[in-house]
């Protein structure tokens, strides 16, 4: 079955991915996703029932840090980077409460 | 004396041996860099000065016997979404210009420890998202073998410096081919580890379950050594596993008698141009006249490995770059209206198309209503597809495939239908579904004098196995450069 | 006849967990500091850096799960919570969704005499955010990390209280348990216990839950109650007026004691939850938790008792002293110093809480060390001060934290106790007022009381008011 994404879905991904789309490239997204999806909808040829879903490949488990202060004052290597700081802090646009 | 033309081995002997120094090596290197770099472009950084300034400690621990592994002194590229500290690191991508991370990936770092000398950070597909090193910021990178066509991709930069000589060996990532594909494509060797063998620490993530970095060298032992190097346990990432042994280089025997290698044939279907599966196929027959058993069977669940891993890719993916966003590093916007659109127009900007494509189709899978139906779903084949390669090696010690359909395609000729680029991982992705090691060696040339790279894949832990294979292989036909990198000389 | 309403409201309780160092990295968890001090890359969500799981944070969320009748999920895992917000510095928060720590547990609790399970739906382990700071000057927002990656737990009740008494007593016990096994100190003002409180009104058996809200930024009991009441109004007049109840986060202003919607067309609260790829599960065998069990400490019921036997306090004393861990602990630090417990029992019983209540504090916010009142208490004891001079000092213990050795010294505040010198004051006190020393004589015994306010007046308080009195006596 073919796959139909809205201009409503569209815009909804694009807010949970913030990301901005023109017209034109909104028409892209959802011809891409349309056809992506078709492809990926091959799966449900594949009977899963019963498979439990793998995420980690390898029976790894516990792996733990002890609770021991380790790092030092980080603010100068954090902050390095900013694109806008002030009062050692990174600066933001308003948010509101 | 050529140093450019040498395998990191042995320029890494010579300079043991007095006979070079490392201001040789990395001179060499430079001198390669300016001569074909501006063809090539595998680089979006080079720090000639750095370099220098390295050689001439490296040189000094050498000499004092500090420094005595096999990769002293030995120039290198780096893939740029490692981590280098103060050294700009951009992924290619657009959003993180001018950012320099705090710190060193440790797979770096243990490079560095060997008196690893670093020439700069090689071109990718922007955050590894490609199949051609076309989706960079920065520009494309060209193949060597031919400037009309692509190096492959992601670890494009990386695997077309080597071959153009313009490095000794580089550090790649493969998330669903990324080392084996340009590899191939470019006519170098290149090994994934199972996953867990290297840290992914200071690896900007793509896709986080199966990212993992290897070697990218001119032969099997430059990559055994080189892996040897870099893998660690690393208790920094939780992912990093404690493995038995890390003598990777045990495996450089020229002997596969007795050894079971498996040819499926759901890989060596009409998907794959003709010329490709000959070639492969003779480098096949070359291990079973050196003794190995070789059996064709059915992996079976190939069709489905590329619509599972597009769609754990692309969720991973959608996450792990939630954090480009204009507050803490790279670039931000220069004009905004609230914090939103901040967001908004930032990532809008900063990312290019190949990378907004991912993240929205990985934001849309894991959506509220659509988790079970493509996440969950894609979990459970990847399940299967682990279980489809436990069975098999419960019968072989190691599977041989094509690394690509093809050989290199031309510039330009793939980005305009992403999904047929996709296809064209069909033979490297449910590799890294599985976590298992796979590496790729060039085996010979197609008509248009374009490399043809085999992979050959092991069960989890047995690298050993394949470099075994590989290097078997390896031994019945000398390493061949491009024109471009042997120049006038 | 008006229509009767009932209140039904869970709980989500977030915990800071009282742990050196943050949830994935070996940061310090200190409270204060300069902003982004106590950051690396991991806690600020550099690109390259990997989470480390604190083993110590999984042995206290498994402390409180045992504690609280859970059942602990022996294959446990993390995930990511994603949502775009300056404070989260990854854009995801590393929480539990699928597989959290422990399920299906309850408390009980005691409202007006009646007793009530309180079930507790499941509680998971997640790092805590950082803190935005709106800077006036440029109308920006600051963003410091400092806690960001702090641990928490949060502990999800089920809808099963019906009053804000009910709710304060819930939060009081879990309270109380948490603090018990020193997972931490639970301060609401601090932040370190912070609850959400989700709401719905029914008519009185009405067999379905109506529409809840969320409401958050409660950082006082009197908040939770305040903000109860008035969703609880709220909601019933919309159903009164024949508008619907929107399922909504809202945010209570406790100074308007009113709440807004926090609604955002862009806040599409889907957060896209899924297995955090960079961590591994944690599987908990029946022998950890076995551990984890034998290792708790004393709990508040075994302590009362303790108290009870060992000091001799009454009943109604040690329910007080036990009620905050943090009391407990200052009373038996204070006693072995100073080996009054009765003596530091009263100090606490009535001063402190007399102070705590006078300045809106509770228990918790108690900031002297124990030192210091058993100090005072043997500085009483020997009769160094008397005791309204005692009160005047235990007053800057409590406020300022003071050595009152050093403060008595300071301010010469001990009693006199050199009879040479009070028999002087006393001569001229005598010569001083004849109508008292003849009034008293003459069988007014109250006279001797003014003669006594006189002295001390002229002694400034330094002398001990029994003594004066034994010996004018002896002198008229």
């Amino acid at each position: 079955m073919a796959n139909q994404i809205t201009d409503e879905t569209i815009e909804y991904v694009g807010i949970l991915a913030k990301l901005e789309l023109s017209d034109a490239e909104k028409e892209e997204a959802k011809k891409d996703m349309e056809k992506m999806l078709d492809y990926i909808d091959t799966l449900n040829e594949l009977d899963t029932d019963g498979v439990e879903p793998m995420s980690h490949v390898f029976p790894v488990h516990n792996v733990f840090r002890e609770d021991v202060v380790t790092n030092g004052d980080g603010s100068a290597d954090t902050l390095a980077n900013a694109p806008l700081a002030k009062d050692q802090s990174f600066k933001v646009p308003k948010t509101i409460g | 004396m050529d140093i450019t033309s040498m395998t990191a081995v042995e320029i890494g002997k010579k300079i043991k041996a007095k006979e070079i120094t490392v201001a040789d090596a990395v001179e060499a290197a430079i001198a390669q860099i300016e001569r074909v770099e501006e063809n090539v472009h595998s680089f979006v950084r080079i720090d000639k000065e750095g370099a220098r300034k390295r050689a001439e400690e490296v040189q000094k621990m050498i000499n004092d016997g500090t420094l005595t592994g096999p990769l002293a002194g030995v120039p290198v590229a780096i893939k740029d979404n490692l981590c280098t500290k103060g050294v700009e690191t951009t992924c290619s991508s657009k959003i993180l210009e001018g950012f320099k991370p705090t710190f060193t990936a440790e797979a770096v770092v243990n490079l560095e420890k060997a008196g690893a000398v670093i020439l700069g950070k090689t071109n990718m597909d922007e955050f590894a998202m490609g199949s051609t090193t076309e989706t960079s910021y920065y520009g494309e990178t060209k193949n060597p073998w031919n400037l009309e066509h692509v190096p492959g991709g992601s670890s494009g930069g990386s695997c077309a410096a080597v071959a153009a000589g313009e490095c000794a060996y580089a550090l790649g990532s493969d998330t669903g081919g990324s080392i084996r594909q340009p590899s191939s494509f470019c006519g170098v060797v290149g090994i994934k580890p199972t996953y867990g063998t290297v840290s992914r620490y200071g690896l900007i993530a793509y896709g986080s379950s199966l990212d993992q970095i290897g070697p990218i060298a001119k032969d099997v032992t430059d990559c055994a050594t080189i892996l040897e190097t870099i893998a660690s346990h690393d208790s920094k990432d939780s992912t990093s596993i404690a493995r038995e042994s890390y003598d990777f280089t045990e495996g450089l025997v020229a002997e596969v008698k007795g050894m079971k290698i498996g040819v499926p044939r759901d890989y060596f279907t009409e998907g794959l141009d003709p010329e490709v599966k000959e070639q492969i196929l003779k480098a096949v027959k070359v291990l079973e006249e050196k003794g190995a058993v070789v059996e064709e069977f059915d992996l079976s669940l190939v069709q489905y490995a590329i619509p599972a891993y597009y769609v754990i890719a692309s969720a991973e993916a959608s996450s792990n770059l939630s954090r480009f966003d204009g507050v803490k590093y790279g670039y931000r916007t220069s004009e905004y209206e609230g914090l939103h659109n901040m967001y908004k127009k930032t990532r809008s900007e900063g990312f290019g198309p190949e990378v907004k494509r991912r993240i929205m189709l990985g934001s849309f899978v894991l959506s509220s209503g659509y988790y079970d139906a493509y996440y969950l779903k894609a979990l459970r084949t990847k399940a299967l597809i682990k279980k489809a390669f436990d069975k098999a090696f419960a019968s072989y010690d190691a599977i041989i495939a094509p690394a690509a359909p093809t050989t290199a395609p031309k510039l330009g000729e793939s980005l305009s239908d992403p999904l047929k680029m996709y296809l064209g991982d069909i033979y490297t992705i449910a590799v890294n579904l599985a976590g298992l090691p796979g590496i790729t060696i060039p085996v010979g040339k197609d008509s248009k004098g374009l490399p043809v790279g085999m992979q050959i894949i092991g069960d989890c832990f047995q690298e050993k196995k394949i470099i075994r294979a590989a290097y078997t292989f390896e031994q019945t036909k000398s390493y061949e450069a491009p024109e471009l990198a042997k120049g006038d000389r | 006849m008006a229509k009767q309403y009932e209140t039904v409201i869970g709980l989500e309780v977030h915990v800071e967990l009282a742990t050196k160092t943050k949830i994935f990295c070996s940061c310090s968890t200190q409270f204060g500091g300069a902003p982004n001090t106590h950051t690396c890359p991991v806690c600020t969500g550099m690109p390259g850096s990997l989470p480390v799981l604190n083993k110590q944070v999984v042995e206290y969320a498994m402390a409180i799960g045992l504690a609280t009748n859970c059942d602990i999920t022996q294959v446990c895992k993390f995930d990511r919570k994603n949502y775009f917000y300056p404070d989260n510095p990854q854009n995801y928060q590393i929480s539990q969704l699928y597989l959290p720590i422990a399920r299906n547990g309850y408390v009980e609790i005691e409202v007006a005499g009646q007793k009530k399970k309180v079930r507790i739906h499941e509680m998971h382990m997640e790092e805590d955010a950082g803190k935005l700071i709106h800077d006036e000057w440029d109308d920006t927002s600051l963003v410091d990390y400092n806690r960001s990656g702090v641990p928490l737990v949060e502990i999800v009740s089920e809808p099963d209280m019906r009053s804000a008494d009910e709710v304060i007593a819930y939060l009081e016990k879990l309270r109380t348990i948490v603090q018990y096994l020193g997972a931490s100190d639970c301060k609401l003002q601090e932040g370190s216990m912070r609850a959400d409180v989700n709401l719905s009104v029914r008519e009185v058996g009405a067999a379905e839950f109506g529409t809840r809200t969320e409401m958050k930024n409660l950082n006082s009991f009197k908040a939770i109650a305040r903000a109860i009441e008035g969703e609880r109004e709220r909601q019933i007049e919309l159903i009164e007026e024949g508008k619907q109840v929107v399922q909504e986060t809202r945010r209570w202003d406790d100074n308007k004691e009113s709440s807004h919607a926090m609604r955002s067309k862009e806040d599409a609260q889907d957060y896209r939850y899924f297995p955090e790829p960079d961590l591994v599960p944690i599987i908990i065998s029946d022998e950890w938790i076995q551990k984890v069990k034998d290792r708790q400490p004393e709990l508040r019921s075994e302590k009362l008792e303790r108290y009870k036997k060992e000091y001799d306090i009454p009943q109604y004393d040690a329910e007080i002293l036990t009620n905050s861990k943090h009391m407990a602990d200052i009373f038996e630090e204070a006693a072995a110093i100073c080996g009054k417990p009765k003596k530091v029992s009263n100090w606490l019983m009535v001063e402190t809480m007399r102070l705590l209540k006078e300045n809106g504090m509770e228990p918790e916010d108690i900031d002297f060390a124990p030192e210091n009142l058993a100090a005072l208490v043997e500085l009483t004891e020997a009769g160094t001060i008397n005791s309204s001079v005692a009160k005047e000092v235990f007053e800057k213990i409590f406020a300022e934290d003071i050595d009152p050795k050093a403060y008595v010294e300071e301010h010469g505040l001990k009693t006199v106790n050199d009879d040479g010198a009070l028999e002087e004051v006393l001569k001229k006190v005598i010569a001083d007022n004849p109508q008292a020393v003849a009034d008293y004589q003459g069988g007014k015994k109250k006279a001797l009381g003014a003669l006594v306010g006189q002295t001390m007046k002229t002694m400034r308080g330094k002398a001990d008011p029994v003594a004066i009195n034994k010996k004018l006596q002896e002198m008229l």
